[in-house]
């Protein structure tokens, strides 16, 4: 099964269904169905991240440096974690600028410096190539691990036939794939929706094959994580290997190389394509900032167990674990899937890797060359667009030839890691230029391209240079004795800076000279306006209404500009163009001699920006638009003032709604106090009704017998009976108002002690006994415990007790007056409930009756029923119900389960164990 | 001899309301709550009425405002007779009719004098 045509036919058949899915991905984006406008496409574009070199190289270095690997993800993680900070801006700009490349921003914001462009694309040609290289090796040695097994793979790719080797013809079809879905359109900033459809995609792939050899190993060729790290324990020169010691360089190695994955992450070319150019929506990072994350977590978890277990049982290359491991245990198919993956990995970095080089080396290298030799007249030929779209073309084949022949020549003396850390490296020279620049308005143009510099000769000195070195290309005395026997120069010590390894060392020297150039320089050189306008844009990026702004004073007619974008981007593009820009009869040539308007020149601009890059396109439309291109002054002082009135409106807002809180808050203090006002006028009201009741009757007859001499003795005893019953009402009532008085201002003094509830349930019925007797209510006690030890004031809790025996008395079956008292447990708490066999209470008056001075009015029952019912106060079960909750209890009304009518409970928590 | 109504809930007041009209020459007819005031009053015509306000059911305001309706009683004379001391209570009384407004507690000599007094006013 892992003949040579078997796998073969596999991979082409893999690579086919690329092709199929990114024109699915094209025909739906013109149909306007976009496959790729979710933020989980866009998370998983972004994956491009996980090269050949993550699905081999991980483990490799697993192996051979511990956990160090991990690294490289948590920069990532990093980076997104802060892209509301950064990468948010960096979309932000480019889809205003119609950024095109890193190079292109680079160059856009210093002034639209074609030359600083240039030189950007140039280190990323140099520093990108091999990394490239490093996929095809990638290939190439996968597909003879597989076929040779058991044999150890033969690799002698200087001395065969490049036609033998097939990742020759991999990157034929690379080169095939990447002109038809990369180089459809020539504006880059219309993004390429087949691609990034297929390279999400790839992403899946490489994830889920991955995850299947991390499962087969562990779970199958070992039983599960715990049989394995079990196995490892036991050989304590694998334990060494695998711990945090392993990692080199120590602490300076550890910050360093997340640094470098940081940096590395945003300045990458392919990196910067999915996450800035592709980008077809900021909000879409929102989801991405913690998916991509997670898709790093899943594609890492294994890598450890895999690493672990190729060397446990001595699977042979630590890069090739992941292929060697399943290999070993006899499969056929889970091999094959590996292959799969790796080569998703590798193809879809070689796709989006060449895409961004070949956009940079035309828009950045080749363009602003033919636009300034004047011998091609290239502003005098006819139709450009095409020219234009074979330029990239035939970049995208040079680029792919040169990794190729890179990989052919010098590919087999280079470990997959290596390479790949050095191209982040190279790339991390773009971070100050970019991150500096977007940050800082006053970055120039000439601090940014020596710093750039700079840091490129040191990269080149201590990375790149020793590698040739060491695969034997150059002498390579001159790193254990420095060039011409001077030590200080040593590519691995540089300036005595020992024992660092060697990337962090490298970043170190190349950063701080490229931050330390970019800075100083800057403080000493000026901007052109150019660049300060340009400067001020990007800094203010996130600055809501800059952009509208439009920047074009200068004059030209429509017809000169139609003119210019219909030789450079065609005819359907300038259609689009225009459209929308009060010039609907795009094809006849209306209006060709009327001015164009500010805005139509700037769109035109972009438009231009979007297909030959920022320099390029300014130089085309300085070559017809005559006058004051740009009104700097206007600009940034427009920059200015909205960002004052910006601040002052903002302040005047916030105070604004400041003093709205503080008025809603006054009225709704206020609107309490009117409350409480009301109701305490209520109670007022009421208390004072319930005192002149009394005091009518008194003072009445109190009269009547001062004024009637000649009354009968036992109507003046009647009257005086009459007047003692109403004082003592009247003193009772003012007890229980001061009660309630007390309750409600936390006033009461409650005398809490340790008291036993059946004992005082006892004592309250003896002492309403009599009392019920007289009223012919049949009373029966029920107590189902031993003991209740509660914390509670005797006297108020029997006032409790007896105010609620007292009213089920009153509100019992008025010809057979029944009440029922059981008093038992409940969890951790005592109940006490009262029932009688009255009418009961109706849902809504449950509450009510725990109102100040409400009168029960039992259901259905007319004023002439109520009549000869003994008037309470209405305030006893207020007060009871405030006294049990000032106990920490509850008191409450429902149905009486066993006489029917009304039952109140009041429930205690039980006593702490003292 | 002159027949007087009185209204009221609290079985205290009525007694000694009773009694004081008795004592000045009046009959006496009793009643406990605003529909049964109502009734009274239909079995026959008071010479005058002592009208509680706060009382269970129809309230002596509602008392006051049908009697007042009726052709036959709007000229009966009543005197509300109330624990609500309030200066807006005592105007919604009078400017629904009531001959006058007494508040509790009262001076029985006072309301003995305005009684006798209402009554020589009518005949």
């Amino acid at each position: 099964m892992r003949t040579d045509a078997v796998v073969l036919s596999v991979a082409f058949g893999y690579l086919a269904l690329l092709f199929v899915i990114a024109a699915w991905g094209d025909r739906r984006a013109e149909q306007g169905r976009s496959l790729i406008g979710s933020p989980t496409v866009y998370a998983l574009s972004i994956a491009v991240y996980c090269t050949a070199w993550t699905f081999y190289g991980s483990v490799g270095r697993a192996a051979e440096h511990g956990p160090s690997f991990l690294l490289i993800y948590l920069g990532p993680t990093l980076a997104m974690l802060l892209s509301p900070f950064l990468i948010r801006k960096m979309v932000r700009i480019a889809s205003v600028q119609r950024i095109t490349s890193i190079a292109d921003f680079i160059s856009a914001r210093y002034g639209k410096s074609s030359s600083l462009g240039a030189l950007v694309a140039l280190i990323a040609l140099i520093g990108i190539t091999p990394y490239i290289t490093l996929q095809l090796k990638a290939i190439t040695v996968s597909h003879a691990v597989l076929v040779n097994y058991p044999h150890a793979p033969e690799l002698s790719l200087a001395d065969e036939a490049f036609w033998v080797d097939k990742s020759f013809w991999v990157a034929l079809v690379l080169a095939v794939f990447i002109i038809l879905f990369g180089t459809r359109h020539l504006d880059a900033s219309e993004r390429h929706e087949g691609m990034v459809a297929a390279i999400a995609f790839e992403s899946m792939i490489k994830l889920v094959a991955f995850i299947s050899v991390g499962i087969f190993v562990v779970f199958v060729m070992f039983h599960g994580p715990g049989d394995l790290f079990a196995q490892v324990a036991a050989s304590p020169e694998l334990v060494g290997s695998l711990g945090l010691d392993a990692v080199p360089g120590g602490a300076s190695g550890w910050i360093g190389m997340l640094v470098l994955a940081f940096l590395a992450f945003i300045t990458l070319p392919r990196q910067f394509q999915v996450l800035v150019v592709e980008n077809v929506d900021e909000r879409h990072l929102k989801r991405a900032s913690w998916l991509f994350p997670l898709y790093l977590l899943a594609i890492n978890l294994f890598v450890i167990p895999i690493a672990m277990a190729g060397m446990l049982l001595s699977a042979g290359d630590p890069d090739s674990y992941v292929l060697t491991l399943p290999l070993s245990a006899g499969l056929e198919a889970l091999p094959l899937l590996v292959f799969i993956g790796g080569l998703s990995a590798a193809t879809s970095m070689v796709i989006v890797e060449t895409i961004a080089l070949s956009t940079m080396v035309s828009n950045q290298l080749i363009m602003p060359l033919l636009l300034r030799s004047r011998r091609l007249h290239l502003g005098s030929r006819g139709e450009l667009a095409g020219w234009l779209l074979g330029i990239r073309r035939v970049a995208i084949v040079l680029i792919l030839l040169l990794g190729y022949l890179y990989h052919a020549l010098i590919g087999d003396s280079y470990s997959l890691v290596t390479i790949g850390l050095v191209s982040f490296a190279a790339a991390s020279q773009f971070a100050p230029a970019m991150l500096i620049g977007m940050y800082w308005r006053g970055a120039t143009r000439r601090g940014a391209a020596l710093g750039l510099i700079a840091g490129t000769l040191i990269w080149a000195w201590t990375l790149l240079i020793p590698g040739f070195a060491q695969s034997g290309w150059v002498d390579d005395t001159f790193l254990t004795l420095g060039p011409f026997g001077l030590e200080w120069l040593r590519p691995y010590a540089l300036f005595g800076l020992e024992d660092w390894d060697i990337y962090s060392h490298s970043l170190l020297w190349s950063l701080t000279a490229n931050v330390g150039l970019l800075v100083g320089i800057s403080l000493f050189t000026r901007q052109s306006p150019l660049e300060q306008t340009q400067a001020a844009l990007f800094t203010e990026a996130m600055h809501p209404g800059l952009m509208e702004t439009s920047l074009w004073h200068g004059q030209t007619t429509r017809g000169e500009l139609r003119n210019l974008l219909d030789r450079y981007l065609g005819t359907g593009a300038t259609a689009r163009v225009f459209a929308g820009q009060g010039d609907s009869q795009v094809g006849n040539g209306y209006g060709n001699d009327q001015p164009a308007p500010p805005e139509m020149i700037a769109r035109a601009e972009q438009a231009l920006s979007g297909a030959l890059g920022n320099a390029s396109a300014r130089v085309l439309i300085n070559s017809v638009v005559r006058g004051e291109a740009l009104d700097l002054e206007s600009i940034l002082s427009i920059l200015d003032t909205t960002s004052e009135t910006l601040e002052v409106n903002r302040r005047l807002e916030q105070k604004s709604e400041e003093l709205a809180r503080a008025s809603e808050e006054l009225r709704a203090a206020n609107e309490r106090l009117r409350e409480l006002d009301r109701l305490k006028d209520e109670f007022v009201a009421m208390v004072s009704h319930e005192l002149r009741t009394p005091l009518t009757s008194i003072r009445a007859f109190a009269e009547i017998l001062r004024d009637s001499d000649d009354l009968p003795d036992e109507k003046r005893v009647h009257f005086l009976n009459v007047v003692v019953k109403e004082s003592q009402r009247l003193s009772r009532l003012i007890e229980e108002i001061l009660d309630l008085a007390r309750l409600e201002s936390g006033r009461l003094t409650l005398n809490p002690q340790h008291l036993d509830l059946v004992e005082l349930t006892r004592h309250s019925v003896d002492a309403v006994h009599h009392m019920q007797e007289n009223r012919g209510v049949a009373l029966e006690v029920q107590i189902e415990v031993e003991q209740a030890p509660v914390v509670g004031d005797p006297d108020r809790l029997e006032q409790v007790i007896i105010n609620l025996l007292d009213n089920a008395g009153k509100f019992a079956d008025e010809t057979s007056p029944k009440v029922l008292l059981r008093l038992g447990r409940y969890k951790n708490h005592y109940r006490l409930a009262v029932e009688d066999n009255g009418p009961g209470i109706v849902e809504e008056e449950r509450e009510r009756v725990f109102e100040k001075f409400h009168q029960i009015q039992r259901p259905g029952e007319t004023p002439e029923k109520i009549r000869g019912r003994p008037r309470g106060s209405g305030l006893g079960l207020p007060i009871s119900r405030g006294i049990v909750a000032h106990l920490g209890g509850r008191l409450w009304v429902e149905d009486a389960p066993a006489l029917g009518g009304a039952c109140l409970t009041m429930e205690l928590p039980e006593a702490p164990e003292s | 001899m002159a027949k007087v109504l009185v209204v009221d809930d609290e079985p205290n007041i009525v007694l000694s309301l009773e009694f004081l009209m008795q004592q000045a020459g009046f009959d006496v007819v009793t009643a406990e709550d605003g529909e049964s005031a109502l009734a009274r009053v239909a079995e026959g015509t008071p010479d005058l009425m002592l009208l509680d306000i706060s009382l269970p059911g129809i309230s002596g305001f509602d008392v006051l405002e049908r009697l007042r309706a009726d052709p036959d009683h709007a000229r009966l004379p009543i005197i509300m007779l109330t624990a609500h001391g309030r200066e807006v209570e005592r105007e919604k009384g009078l400017a629904l009719g009531a001959d006058d407004y007494i508040t509790k507690p009262f001076s029985t000599q006072a309301l003995v004098d305005k009684v006798k007094a209402l009554l020589a006013e009518v005949s």
